[in-house]
């Protein structure tokens, strides 16, 4: 609608950001379909993740429309939390991390799997890969406004 | 395509493809049960109500502890009366709230005495006075199940006894054998209900009457 970044260095950042909402959004839909409409009970630890993920979908377009890189700023400590949230999961679930350890209402165990894809695709291991790749995009797209600053 | 476009595109793009995955996914669901998982429905022995005739079993499995238990209470039974002779239920033990493993037990005591319906009608009607904060106190529960015509001698026994712990062990097993993961839950000739509510269950029974009659 408005040409408000003519650069394109700009535009690249706003269409990886744009790239991070629709990736926050496929985890978030998918871990709405797994637990309300599969029913698959949910632990605590998808809980934090959960925590970390949803509110992306809603914090990110706010910077798309107008385009504001402060957003990479926003984000990126519930990013890193629920990175280091999936990549605990996941420990906890490859018997990593004894089970001790592991912070769990009773009745709905982390270390138990209910969906599994590919043979090794399970839902920590996805929440894992998710905010890998929100992380790395965020990274790039931070890399890109830095660049822009400086012209 | 400019930015707005392409993001409100994309949205409802998501949009469409979360309503189309429900959609599938539900078509997709047989609402009974597995065959080998059937016989974790009954128990010989397990309190029951209704004509012993009856051909069409709801099994219910509950908490004393659960609120919504209480309040499905009078409704399940408008359902064995409504239906009299064709409709019994059958009373599982889910021992999900703090506390309640005990009360189950007092209760299945009381069943030994032939006190099952009273005790739980007692217990439902006074839930506020033994639960606190979703945590069930057995012993009020205990004082509460004493008001009743028992052998108190009999029922301090039973409910300490291992006949008694082994019943309520095989009722949890089989709770999860049949995924209960909340009270009350509901089979009606071993179709799970599915969505909760009245008149779900209402449907459930009637269309296996119409099955069966």
């Amino acid at each position: 609608m408005n040409n408000e970044a003519p650069a394109s260095h700009t535009s690249c950042g706003w269409y990886l950001i744009f790239c991070v909402w629709i990736i926050a959004t496929s985890g978030t839909l998918t871990s709405l379909f797994f637990s309300e409409v599969m029913q698959v009970p949910i632990c605590v630890l998808c809980w934090y993740q959960r925590i970390a993920l949803y509110p992306l979908v809603v914090m990110l377009p706010l910077a798309l429309f107008p385009y504001d890189t402060k957003i990479i700023r926003y984000t990126s400590p519930l990013v890193i939390l629920g990175w280091f949230t999936a990549l605990f999961h996941v420990l906890v679930v490859a018997e990593i991390v004894p089970k001790s350890a592991q912070p769990c209402v009773q009745g709905i165990p982390c270390s138990e799997t209910y969906v599994n894809l590919l043979g090794f695709l399970n839902i920590p291991i996805m929440s894992l890969i998710t905010f890998t790749i929100i992380g790395v995009l965020l990274f790039l797209s931070k890399k890109y406004s830095i660049g822009n600053n400086h012209e | 395509m400019n930015n707005k476009t392409l993001f409100i595109s994309v949205a409802v793009l998501f949009c469409l493809v979360f309503i189309a995955a429900v959609a599938v996914y539900k078509s997709q669901q047989t609402p009974s049960l597995a065959n080998e998982v059937l016989p974790a429905l009954e128990r010989i022995n397990a309190p029951t109500k209704g004509g012993n005739n009856a051909k069409v079993t709801i099994v219910e499995f509950f908490d004393p502890a659960c609120g919504t238990c209480s309040q499905f209470y009078p409704l399940v039974n408008n359902l064995v009366k409504k239906y009299q002779g064709k409709v019994k239920v059958v009373m599982r033990y889910a021992p999900l709230h703090k506390g309640s493993g005990d009360v189950v037990k007092m209760l299945e005591a009381a069943h030994l005495q032939g006190q099952f319906w009273p005790a739980l009608e007692l217990l439902f009607a006074n839930q506020q006075r033994w639960v606190e904060h979703h945590v069930s106190n057995p012993q009020s529960a205990l004082a509460g199940i004493k008001t009743l015509p028992l052998d108190h001698k009999q029922l301090e026994k039973d409910w300490q006894s291992r006949k008694i712990a082994k019943t309520v062990d095989q009722d949890i097993q089989d709770g999860k054998t049949l995924q209960v993961r909340a009270t009350p839950q509901f089979f009606v000739n071993g179709k799970p209900l599915v969505v909760f509510g009245y008149q779900e269950l209402i449907d459930l029974v009637e269309e296996a009457i119409a099955q069966a009659y």
